[in-house]
C-alpha cells in the first residue's frame, strides 16, 4: 500500500495515498468542521462538491486555503487545521451563508437537529456582519415533503441522493447566483414530479429546507376526541431508532418503552405493524409459491421473479419509471395498509366500532407512508384505512410535548390481537428482512418440512445488491436483494434484458432499508448508526419466541375467523392492490 | 406555462443533434447550443426530449438551461435585440440604453414583445469596445448608441424594415 507522510497540527502521521485531508485528519483524531460534505462509508454515498468552504485548512507553501474534503494529501504536507487565518475564513464564510438565511431558528422544524445551527454555535457566531437580501421563494408542500428553499444553503446533498443514489432525478440546482435553488424541472411542485417521496433528501438535508409534513396536530386532535377510538401501529424499524431521540446509544431497542409511551399518549389500543408484516408474508409467500408452482409445472407466462411491494416509494418508482413491469411485483399491500384494512374491518367489527369512529395512526420510519395512506385505492367511501402516518421523529416530538420521561418508562407489552408478531415480522425493518421472512414461511409451506435453520445469514448485510440461492427442497431458489432505488434500477434493468435468473427479489428504497428511512432520527452522515440499528433488529428477532409468520397464533386465528385462507376472495379484497402507469 | 406539442420533424431535429454528440450526457451544453441555434429557443418539451436522449434527468437539463444566460426558454423575437453589458459598454452608458429599450418596448430582459417582433437580451462584450455602447439587432451592430436614438431605431424596424437587414439568429 502506498503511503504518504504529512504533518497535521504539528502531529506527524502516515496515511494511505489518495485520501483527503479531511480523512487524514480524522484518522489522527482531529475533527475538521464540515457542512456540505457527507460520506456514508460502505454504501458508496459521498457528497463533496467543495462548495461551502467551511472545511478550509492552511497548507504550508500554498497561497490560498485548501478545502479539506476535496484536497488529496501529498507527501510532506504541513497542515494547520485551526490557525487564526483558518478560523477567520470559516467565520466569514459562515456569516455569508447566514446573511440570507431566515433567522427563525426558534420555530424552525429543524431546530436542535440542524447542522447549520450547530456550526454557528460551534464557530461562536454572535453577530452577522453582512446584511444580505433575503430570498423569498414559495413554499412547496406535497403529501409527504415540504420544500422551504429559503433555508437551502446549496450543499447539494439532496441532489446527490435524488440523482446518484436513488436515480429518481427530481432535484437539481437551477438558476445562478442569488436566485440559485435546488428544485424540480421547470420549478414544478414535487407532487407534479416523479418524486417517490422516499425522503432521502430530507434525511440528509443539513437545514430546515427539506422536512416532512408534520401531522402530529391531527393525531393530538383525534386523541382528544372522546367519540373516537384511536389505535396505533408501529413499524419494526421505529423500535431500533426511537431511543436515539432521547439520548440513547444507536442500536438500543426500546420496544417496551415505545408501547408504554404510546399508551400514555392516550391511544386506546397499541398494536404492531409487525403483525401485519406476518400477514404480508402469508399473502406474499403464498403468491410466490403459486407463481413458483405454475413455473415448475411448465407455465411459460408466469410472472417471475416476484418483486416485493412493501415499500411505497419503490411502488411509486416503478409506476413512473418501469410501468411495463407493473404486473411483476406482488399484489400484496404493504404491512401499513394491511394493518389499516384489517383494523377497520376485522377489528372494528369485533369491537363493534363503526369505521368512521375508528382512527388508525401509524408510526413509521418513513415519509412516503404519508403519501401511501392517502392513495385512493386505500380508502373506503373516502375514509382512509390509515388516517395518519407520522415519523419516528414526529413521535419523539409528541412524547416530549406530552411531558413523558421516555427513559424512565417501564417496558410494556403490545395489545392483542393485532399486537402479536413473529421475529419474521420484526426483520421487515432492514434490507434483506422481508425476503428472509418470506423464505422462512414459503420453505415450510412448500416442502412441508420444518426449516433446518432459521437464520439465513446469506441474505443479510449492507451491500447494495446481494444475491443468494436457497435450497427449496431440491429446487434452487434464486433470490435478489436491492436497497436504494439506484440499485433497484440496476436490478430491474437486468430483469428487462433477460440477464436475471431470479425467482424472488426484495427491494427497499432507502439505503439500509427502513432502518435508514427518511423519517428516522437523523444519522448526520454516520453509517455506523444504520449498522447498529440493523443489529438491533436481528437481536429482537432472535429473542422472539415465534420466529415464523405462519406460526403467529393471532394470524392463524384471523384466517380461521375471518379471511379463510391466504389469497381467498376476502383476502384479495382487503389485502391486495393494483398498480398504475404514471408516465 | 402552456404545453406545446412538438412536430415530428422537430423531434427528429433534436434527436439528430443528440446523436451527432453520441447521446453523451457530457455533451449536454453542446447539444443545447446546437438545438437552440436550430429552433431559436429551448422550451420545456424540447428539454424533455434532450433529457431522454442523453439519458439524464429533465431537472439536470433545466438546471443547465437556467444557469447560462445564453439559453432561452422563450422564443426570440423576429428582431432579437442584444445590449452589450461588457465593461466598456457599461461605463459608457449601456444601462441607460437598456432601460430606454425596456421603456419603449414594455418588456423586461429575457422577454419578447407580444407581437413577437422584438426580444430583449443582454450579453457580455461583442469585441467592438471602440464603438461602445454597442447594441446588436439580429447580426447588425449599432455603435455609440445614445438613449435618445433608441426610439428611432425601433421605429425603423417597426416600419417594415425588411428582415434581411437584421437576420435573426
Amino acid at each position: 500500500m502506498d503511503t504518504v507522510q504529512l504533518i497535521i497540527d504539528n502531529k506527524p502521521i502516515v496515511v494511505k495515498k489518495g485520501i483527503t485531508i479531511l480523512e487524514a485528519a480524522a484518522s489522527a483524531g482531529i475533527h475538521i468542521p464540515t457542512l456540505c460534505h457527507m460520506k456514508l462509508e460502505d454504501l458508496n454515498i459521498e457528497n463533496k462538491p467543495g462548495g461551502c468552504r467551511i472545511c478550509v485548512v492552511e497548507v504550508k507553501g500554498r497561497r490560498n486555503l485548501a478545502p479539506a474534503c476535496c484536497t488529496e494529501v501529498a507527501d510532506g504536507m504541513e497542515i494547520n487545521s485551526h490557525s487564526i487565518r483558518v478560523i477567520n475564513a470559516r467565520q466569514t464564510v459562515l456569516e455569508l451563508i447566514l446573511s440570507d438565511h431566515p433567522a427563525d431558528c426558534l420555530i424552525c422544524a429543524k431546530s436542535g437537529k440542524c447542522d447549520l445551527q450547530d456550526l454557528a454555535h460551534n464557530m461562536g457566531i454572535r453577530e452577522i456582519h453582512y446584511k444580505g437580501e433575503q430570498s423569498t421563494y414559495r413554499e412547496d408542500t406535497s403529501p409527504a415533503i415540504i420544500r422551504d428553499v429559503d433555508k437551502c444553503i446549496m450543499c447539494r446533498r439532496c441532489e446527490m441522493m435524488c440523482n446518484e443514489v436513488q436515480t429518481v432525478g427530481v432535484l437539481s440546482a437551477i438558476n445562478r447566483g442569488f436566485t440559485a435553488v435546488v428544485a424540480p424541472a421547470f420549478e414544478m411542485n414535487l407532487d407534479h414530479s416523479v418524486c417517490t417521496y422516499c425522503g432521502q433528501c430530507v434525511a440528509v438535508c443539513p437545514t430546515g429546507a427539506l422536512t416532512e409534513v408534520d401531522q402530529t396536530s391531527h393525531v393530538i386532535k383525534a386523541l382528544s376526541d372522546p367519540t373516537k377510538t384511536v389505535v396505533v401501529q408501529t413499524a419494526p424499524a421505529v423500535r431500533a431508532a426511537l431511543g436515539e431521540m432521547f439520548g440513547m446509544e444507536p442500536g438500543t431497542l426500546v420496544t417496551g418503552k415505545l408501547v408504554a409511551a404510546l399508551r400514555r399518549l392516550g391511544f386506546d389500543y397499541v398494536f404492531d405493524t409487525d403483525f401485519a408484516a406476518d400477514l404480508t408474508i402469508m399473502e406474499e409467500g403464498t403468491e410466490l409459491l403459486n407463481r413458483l408452482t405454475r413455473f415448475l409445472n411448465g407455465d411459460k407466462d408466469v410472472n417471475l421473479p416476484i418483486l416485493t411491494s412493501c415499500c411505497p416509494a419503490w411502488v411509486k418508482f416503478f409506476e413512473h419509471q418501469f410501468p411495463q413491469l407493473k404486473d411483476i411485483p406482488s399484489t400484496a399491500r404493504s404491512p401499513q395498509q394491511m394493518f389499516g384494512s384489517i383494523a377497520k374491518s376485522y377489528f372494528a367489527e369485533k369491537m363493534k366500532i363503526s369505521r368512521e369512529d375508528l382512527v388508525v395512526v401509524s408510526i413509521m420510519p418513513c415519509v412516503a407512508k404519508k403519501y401511501e395512506c392517502g392513495r385512493d385505492e386505500f380508502k373506503v367511501n373516502g375514509n382512509p384505512d390509515v388516517d395518519y402516518a407520522i415519523t419516528t421523529r414526529e413521535l419523539a416530538g409528541l412524547i416530549t410535548l406530552a411531558n413523558i420521561n421516555f427513559n424512565r418508562l417501564p417496558d410494556e407489552e403490545f395489545d392483542l390481537p393485532l399486537g402479536e408478531s413473529s421475529g419474521a415480522g420484526v426483520i421487515f425493518g432492514t434490507t434483506g428482512g422481508v425476503i428472509e421472512a418470506a423464505v422462512r414461511t414459503a420453505y415450510e409451506l412448500h416442502t412441508k418440512k420444518p426449516l433446518p435453520r432459521i437464520d439465513f445469514t446469506e441474505l443479510r448485510g449492507m451491500d447494495g445488491i446481494r444475491q443468494a440461492t436457497i435450497d427449496f427442497g431440491g429446487f434452487p431458489l434464486n433470490i435478489g436483494i436491492a436497497h436504494g432505488l439506484g440499485n433497484a434500477r440496476r436490478l430491474l434493468e437486468k430483469i428487462e434484458s433477460g440477464e436475471s435468473e431470479f425467482h424472488a427479489i426484495e427491494i427497499m428504497s432507502c439505503p439500509g432499508g427502513c432502518i435508514g428511512g427518511g423519517g428516522q432520527p437523523y444519522h448526520h452522515g454516520d453509517v455506523e448508526v444504520l449498522k447498529k440499528r440493523q443489529k438491533a433488529i436481528y437481536r429482537e428477532d432472535s429473542m422472539k419466541k415465534i420466529r415464523k409468520s405462519h406460526e403467529n397464533p393471532y394470524i392463524i386465528q384471523l384466517y380461521e375467523e375471518y379471511l379463510g385462507k391466504p389469497m381467498s376472495e376476502k383476502a384479495h379484497h382487503l389485502l391486495h392492490t393494483a398498480y398504475f402507469d404514471r408516465t | 406555462m402552456p404545453k406545446i406539442k412538438l412536430a415530428e420533424s422537430t423531434v427528429k431535429i433534436i434527436k439528430d443533434v443528440c446523436a451527432r454528440f453520441n447521446n453523451s450526457e457530457g455533451e449536454l451544453i453542446n447539444v443545447l447550443h446546437t438545438v437552440q441555434h436550430k429552433l431559436g429557443y429551448l422550451p420545456a418539451e424540447v428539454q424533455e426530449v434532450i433529457a431522454k436522449e442523453l439519458n439524464t434527468s429533465v431537472a439536470k437539463v433545466y438546471g443547465v438551461v437556467t444557469f447560462y444566460s445564453y439559453f432561452s426558454m422563450i422564443p426570440k423575437g423576429e428582431f432579437p435585440i442584444s445590449i452589450c453589458m461588457g465593461t466598456a459598454c457599461y461605463v459608457r452608458g449601456a444601462e441607460q440604453v437598456l432601460s430606454e429599450f425596456k421603456r419603449q418596448l414594455k418588456v423586461e430582459v429575457g422577454e419578447s414583445t407580444s407581437d413577437g417582433k422584438f426580444s430583449l437580451n443582454c450579453l457580455r462584450c461583442v469585441g467592438a469596445c471602440g464603438l461602445a455602447p454597442v447594441v446588436m439587432i439580429g447580426e447588425k451592430v449599432f455603435g455609440r448608441v445614445a438613449p435618445t436614438q433608441v426610439k428611432q431605431i425601433i421605429a425603423e424596424y417597426r416600419e417594415g424594415c425588411s428582415s434581411e437587414k437584421a437576420k435573426s439568429a
